[in-house]
């Protein structure tokens, strides 16, 4: 097991020359920029961790004219506020990141889908677009975007609810395949990356995906913003090379109290103190998208899995049985093992049905409901009961 | 072609058919309950799914795209185990008051909960847990949440078949429902109670309103003469309600189970259906005349017909512009209705206000149109009570009626007596075809040009059917209509309405006389036909229509002697006074949303 260490890194925050990186990345053939970001090995930043080069690479290959690039800022999963931080502070890079997905692709559009809690940002993030424009303009590109906002529900943040949303219809996620690289948003070819993952593609443009993958392990190169949170002096946004273990991680930011670290927010995993040391954080142990939310021992582990499981009831869309129905079961199951309604063996009925929610829901929200579910109960099976 | 395995067989279907459809032709069932044949893919119950070698996740087979190479097995112990799951949760949230519910033995839910035989409750009961609200304000249908599993047939129907969307899902996660705008009920929206959402609910979140007990309490009341009249589309779909296979033609046996039930005369909507016929088919000629010899600008064409209750719903709500387009004849139902408590109780010197008139209909909207204001003009409600066909295939069951071994018996007389003409309005572009059999027969003096007066181009279940009749040969009356070319359209479903009103209102269309009907199928796919319905039963029942037309001795509903006599006793002419107002009416203007 390769254990990275706690290493801070300084790729997404890091001040560039935007302009002069996209009159050289504009000279790369678009095979070569695709090539350069499979050789990175980056995996999507929003959490799913898919290969951001293999995604670009298969929209490349649609013969469709118009093709699109989007830019999920629907940041919101529980604990995550890494996005917002890296709107605020580097919204160049997410611009030049799309323009260079863009021209990877073939897509002279893109969309940055800002999840509406964001609203406050726009007007600041709209003056600086115009001047993204103005650039691009000035190098002799043709590429534009375009803000949408959200409005509130988390679904949202699923790609394909995303692209419904942005037609104007009611968030729900869609039947896949086809996948949004062959009928995304509008029904067109689309790249639909995370914020942090375009960033970090154009910072993989700059300093070359061989070099990129240096950082961090073979399953989980590179580098990664996490959002820290919950029991922790030192809450906030850091950069941090993938693959340390849990306990690097708590060494670094507990309060010397911690007994669980829920990794990757509600649709994450528990991670508790016993396993702190076995456990790399990355796509060989337990991945996360940002969220990083400390326990010590004053918390119940049944608060925490019940406001994961409320959470769940509301922002389920509720499409399809498994999450929306099972949802309710588990909240309502946990609730009444709780007052001593029902009796405690009932738990295990409960984890078979976060299986069948995992095997049988539609998107990966009702998928996801069952990781934080089983892993507090299997952890903390008697917080819950007593 | 694509080949892939399923169970270990090896089966080919055509590129982009499902896994479902491979399934079933190898005839493998998969339980589905969101699926319908009639609409999109919703993949949303999660009911059918199965398992994918190599795939980690289960897979939804009605919403994947089967793929050469695929490994399918629809019945491993994953497979199994998620589906109960998923129909205990959908049986959480359902109120399960079986034995008393309306789709009770008729449930697609009931039946796939009995397949996987759920015998005690796992899960927790949530049906509590929610604040469901059953809407009673249509006089038509009953909308109860609280049986609802939110497959969205419903909101999917309303949406393609009809382009109405008076329903759509709102609100997320526990609180996901299928809604109305603004939650406004039922009876103040654009619906337009055609029912298509009702013949596709699996289970009874949306049922027709019942009014069997009302029948019956006027059946046993000795002081009242109940007359019923029953519809063209029921006597091709009665039997599928009583376990006949679809496409049965049941006339006679229909007629004497009603008999048996007791009631006092049994009569025919297609002898006002005939009437209908010589009402519209006058009109048409009259504003034709109007239009092309008098030159009155103020003649509306084309002119729409008016039989079908939902259409004319859904016209007052999107189109008011062209109300005037609208026949003004009442639709068969409301002119039997009128003549029921007129005509018919002087002839035979019954008390208008003791005749209890009830129609077997095919269709939902037909209880909406028998409670509008306007269908008043004999001076009581015309039409009392109106049941579906699913009502009346109740009713026989509860009457002990075996159906089956039934004696065949005649409609009663008077307003029995009908043609083939007027029994072919229960499918899309019978009543056009109806029309062209007179009105060409009218202004020619001749039969339609047509082989055995079957007009072909009018017939099919093709959404929007076009065609043109050269007239040639005109009797004097009518020499203005030499050579003219008569253009024609037949729509049925509401999403075909709509286009056909599009091409009308952007011009680029120029028809004379338009047939719309609000169902798939016209009405043998109408919302109060037995359950289930798709393209290949709604197609057996138009074929049966043809064969019951192909039988009748009269064809043409100008030569229907009953007809031909209420006019010399009691109508006078066609478009005569007494006609208009015993058998035309007026429309409304209604909200767009």
């Amino acid at each position: 097991m390769k254990d990275t260490g706690l290493v801070k890194i300084d790729l997404i925050f890091e001040k560039i020359d935007v302009k002069e990186l996209l009159i050289k990345a504009f000279k790369m053939s678009d095979e070569a920029i695709v090539q350069e970001v499979i050789t990175s090995g980056l995996k999507g930043r929003g959490g799913a961790g898919f290969p951001t080069g293999l995604k670009w690479k298969f929209a490349a290959f649609e013969k469709e004219q118009e093709k699109y690039v989007v830019c999920n800022a629907d940041e919101g999963e529980p604990g995550t506020f890494k996005d917002r931080e890296i709107l605020e502070r580097v919204p160049e890079k997410v611009y030049a990141g799309m323009a260079i997905a863009g021209k990877a692709i073939g897509a002279k559009v893109g969309i940055i889908y800002l999840r509406d809690e964001y609203r406050y940002m726009l007007p600041e993030l709209q003056s600086l677009l115009d001047e993204f424009h103005k650039s691009i303009k000035e190098i002799g590109y043709d590429f534009t975007l375009e803000y949408r906002l959200g409005s509130g529900a988390y679904i949202c943040g699923e790609e394909s609810a995303l692209f419904e949303s942005i037609e104007g219809k009611r968030g729900e996620p869609r039947n896949k395949p086809p996948f949004p690289t062959v009928n995304g948003v509008f029904g067109k070819p689309t790249v639909i990356n995370n914020v942090e993952t375009l960033v970090t593609a154009l910072m993989v443009v700059k300093i070359g995906g061989a070099e990129y993958s240096k950082m961090g392990t073979p399953d989980s190169p590179g580098s990664k913003v996490f959002s820290v949170s919950g029991d922790t002096p030192n809450p906030g946004i850091y950069e941090l090379e993938m693959g340390m273990t849990v306990q690097k991680f708590v060494d670094e930011f507990g309060d010397g109290d911690t007994k669980a670290v829920q990794v990757g927010g509600a649709a994450g995993f528990c991670v508790p103190r016993k396993r702190f040391a076995d456990t790399i954080i990355g796509f060989e142990g337990v991945p996360t998208g940002g969220s990083m939310k400390l326990f010590n021992s004053t918390r119940s582990m049944y608060n925490v899995l019940h406001n994961y499981l409320d959470f769940f009831v509301e922002e389920s869309c509720g499409q399809c049985t498994p999450c929306r129905v099972g949802c309710q079961q588990l909240l309502k199951g946990i609730s009444l093992v709780k007052k001593g309604e029902i009796k405690a063996t009932y738990l295990n009925d409960l984890s078979k049905l976060a299986e069948t929610m995992r095997l049988a829901s539609k998107c990966g929200l009702g998928q996801s409901v069952g990781n934080a579910f089983n892993s507090i109960v299997d952890n903390f099976r008697e917080e819950i009961v007593y | 072609m694509v080949t892939l395995k399923i169970n270990n067989k090896e089966v080919s279907v055509p590129k982009g058919a499902t896994i479902l459809d491979a399934a079933r032709k190898l005839d493998i069932h998969i339980p589905v309950l969101c699926h319908h044949e009639d609409l999109c893919v919703a993949g949303n119950c999660r009911v059918c799914v199965v398992e994918q070698k190599g795939s980690m996740a289960l897979v939804a087979s009605c919403a994947r795209p089967a793929e050469e190479g695929m490994d399918i097995m629809t019945n491993t112990m994953r497979v199994r185990s998620a589906r109960r799951h998923i129909v205990e949760l959908l049986l959480a949230e359902h109120r399960s008051d079986c034995t008393k519910c309306h789709r009770n033995m008729n449930c697609e839910l009931q039946k796939v909960a009995n397949d996987y035989s759920i015998g005690e409750h796992i899960f927790l009961d949530l049906v509590e847990d929610h604040d469901y609200f059953v809407d009673r304000s249509s006089p038509s249908f009953i909308k109860d949440d609280s049986k609802c599993i939110r497959c969205q047939r419903c909101v999917r129907t309303c949406e393609q078949l009809q382009y109405v969307s008076a329903i759509a899902v709102a609100h997320k996660g526990a609180e996901q429902k299928i809604s109305s705008f603004h939650d406004r009920p039922m009876s103040h929206v654009v619906c337009t109670n055609c029912g298509q959402c009702v013949n596709r609910c699996p289970t009874a979140a949306l049922v027709e309103k019942t009014y069997i007990d009302q029948v019956w309490d006027a059946i046993y009341d000795p002081n009242t003469h109940v007359v019923v009249q029953t519809a063209p589309a029921v006597r091709v779909a009665l039997g599928e309600a009583l376990g006949l296979d679809a496409g049965a033609r049941v006339t006679g046996k229909m007629v004497a189970a009603l008999k048996q039930m007791g009631i006092d005369s049994v009569l025919d909507t297609d002898f006002t259906a005939d009437l209908t016929i010589m009402e519209e088919g006058t009109e048409l000629l009259v504003r034709l005349k109007k239009a092309l010899v008098d030159g009155d600008k103020e003649i509306s064409l084309p002119m729409f017909t008016s039989c079908s209750p939902g259409w004319i719903k859904f016209i007052e709500h999107r189109y008011p512009k062209y109300l005037p387009n609208l026949s003004t004849c009442k639709s068969p139902q409301q002119m039997f209705g009128a003549l029921a408590k007129t005509f018919y109780a002087d002839k035979r010197k019954l008390d208008p206000a003791k005749v209890v008139s009830v129609s077997i209909m095919p269709c939902t909207a037909k209880k909406f149109e028998a409670d509008r204001p306007e269908m008043r003009s004999s001076g009581y409600k015309d039409v009392d009570f109106v049941l579906t066909t699913r009502e009346l295939g109740m009713m026989i069951k509860q009457a002990g009626i075996n159906f089956d071994t039934l004696e065949e018996a005649r409609y009663d007389s008077i307003m029995g007596d009908s043609t083939g003409a007027a029994v072919i309005f229960g499918a899309t572009g019978g009543v056009m075809e109806a029309a062209l059999r007179t009105a060409y027969e009218i202004v020619t003096g001749r039969e339609v040009p047509f082989e055995n007066l079957n007009i072909k181009p009018v017939r099919g279940l093709e959404g929007v059917k076009e065609a043109s009749v050269k007239i040639e040969g005109c009797v004097d009356d009518w020499k203005f209509l030499e050579g003219a070319e008569l253009k024609v359209a037949i729509a049925h479903g509401l999403t075909n309405a709509d286009k056909v009103m599009k091409a009308v209102r952007d011009g680029k269309a120029e028809y004379h006389f338009v047939e719309i009907m609000a169902c798939p199928g016209g009405c043998i796919g109408g919302g109060g036909q037995p359950i289930p319905t798709n393209q290949e039963i709604r197609q057996l029942r138009v074929d049966a229509i043809y064969e019951e037309d192909e039988q009748m001795v009269l064809r043409k509903s100008h030569e229907n002697p009953e007809v031909i006599a209420i006019y010399k006793e009691f109508l006078g002419e066609p478009n005569g006074h007494k006609a208009h107002e015993l058998l035309h009416t007026h429309y409304v203007e209604r909200e767009a949303y």
